[in-house]
């Protein structure tokens, strides 16, 4: 496991590669600060591309998982070891400064501890088999493809099976709000406040980036009005949100970026304006 | 009930302790509690706020931007802050650092001078806390209760003997 908030995670980039060429299990836990460059210290989502699509080089992808609170900060990284222990692909806690600096009330579940089998593990063979070599070097492109392939099998698991969101005020929904972390806190009080005002709005909130929530994105298309991404850069997650509608229904943007957070207030005003266009 | 709290002041004042002594009180209490402290990279010097949240629901955004309650520790606090906080709030000033008085009529106003009470009882670092007393003592919902239990949480046990001078401290703002 290995931690750092942004600027640091891109130095990592490149033992993150090796990593998932490797076939690796790790956690990496990036608290996101603003950026580019060394940017500033307050909170940011703005590494979502380089989390969600790869980040080093080569092909291949991180689970990622986005915490909303201090509780899920403790309950996702459980989550995170299983899921990388799982299907030997390094996992990324994508958080950001707020759920780093924030106190609320955490209940540490308990943890039995788990034995799993790692038949890969280079722990000495006792002239019993042959040596497990970890390596992320292959010089023959009928090798590598095939790795690459056989990765891409697990990823494709992965997808169908680990996707995590939580809706809120959906099932009657007009609109559409999508938001993960302290985005997502903030949207909530934003569709609570819509709803009193009498708008037909739910959230959806992707737990796990990669794989992003595309079926319920799907679903929630066939019968919304519109959707909102609201995102703490210039929009990043409203790529996935298209593609995985199809772009069949408007898709707006309400983002502040730099370390400024959205207020409820603004999210709550891009709600009213897209209530008013899709009369 | 839903209490949104917000702590502003120079960096050293104390304001994310006095923050973290309010939700550990309410976390006591068995109410929802969030903490947020905003701060930029300086130990000393520069802006501190943090945002507390005391509610009987599960709290949403962390972030208070229009405040019930706002505890203004220096001039640029009031200045920046004043205007945001709801009608009806209460705003509580460090009178031996601000000056002016709070211009808004919607609000309720206490003036405390927490610097010069803490410097002349001999705990210069105390002014948090005194304002912190009277807080406890003007807002609805919050209490003198659990006082020792909340400040065990935040004073470091290696530290106990400041136990005692920040309950002094909050007696103080209190019975002010």
């Amino acid at each position: 496991m290995t931690s750092s908030s942004s600027p640091g995670i891109s130095l990592k980039q490149e033992g993150i590669s090796y990593i998932a060429g490797a076939d690796l299990p790790a956690l990496i836990v990036n608290v996101q600060r603003g950026g580019p460059g060394l940017g500033g210290i307050q909170p940011s989502q703005s590494d979502y591309f380089q989390a969600t699509k790869g980040g080093g080089h080569g092909d291949y992808h991180l689970i990622v998982l986005a915490p909303a609170s201090v509780q899920e900060m403790a309950d996702l990284t459980i989550k995170a070891f299983d899921l990388s222990e799982k299907y030997r692909v390094p996992t990324m806690l994508l958080a950001d400064g707020t759920m780093g600096q924030m106190m609320e009330p955490v209940e540490l579940p308990e943890i039995a501890p788990k034995e799993s089998e790692k038949p890969w593990a280079v722990r000495g063979t006792k002239m019993e088999r042959e040596h497990n070599i970890i390596n992320s070097l292959y010089l023959k492109p009928e090798i590598l493809e095939k790795t690459n392939f056989e990765r891409f099998e697990r990823y494709k698991a992965i997808e169908e099976n680990e996707a995590m969101y939580e809706e809120y005020m959906m099932d009657d929904a007009e609109i559409c709000v999508v938001a993960f972390g302290i985005a997502a806190r903030v949207s909530k009080n934003a569709v609570t406040a819509a709803r009193k005002k009498g708008i037909k709005v739910g959230l959806i909130r992707p737990i796990t980036l990669w794989p992003f929530p595309k079926e319920a994105l799907k679903k929630a298309a066939d019968k919304v009005k519109g959707f909102i991404s609201v995102e703490l850069s210039m929009g990043q997650m409203i790529e996935d949100i298209k593609l995985s509608t199809e772009c069949k229904k408007p898709v707006e943007l309400c983002n502040r970026t730099g370390g400024m957070i959205p207020t409820p207030e603004e999210v709550l005003a891009s709600i009213e304006k897209l209530a008013k266009e899709a009369k | 009930m839903t209490t949104q709290i917000l702590i502003a002041g120079f960096g050293g004042q104390g304001v994310l302790f006095a923050g973290k002594f309010i939700a550990y009180k309410g976390l006591i209490e068995n109410k929802e509690v969030s903490w947020l402290p905003s701060y930029g990279p300086e130990m000393r010097g520069g802006t501190a706020n943090c945002s507390i949240i005391i509610s009987d629901e599960p709290v949403g955004s962390p972030i208070v931007s229009n405040p019930d309650v706002l505890i203004a520790m220096n001039l640029p606090s009031l200045d920046k802050y004043e205007k945001e906080a709801k009608p009806g709030s209460l705003i509580f000033v460090d009178s031996t650092l601000i000056e002016r008085k709070v211009e808004r009529g919607d609000v309720k106003a206490f003036y405390i001078p927490a610097t010069k009470m803490a410097m002349d009882a001999g705990i210069p670092t105390l002014a948090n806390m005194i304002i912190v007393g009277k807080v406890l003592k003007e807002t609805e919902g919050l209490s003198k209760d659990n006082l020792e239990e909340a400040m065990k949480k935040v004073v470091s046990a290696k530290r106990i003997e400041l136990l005692d001078m920040n309950i002094k401290a909050i007696e103080a703002g209190y019975n002010y």
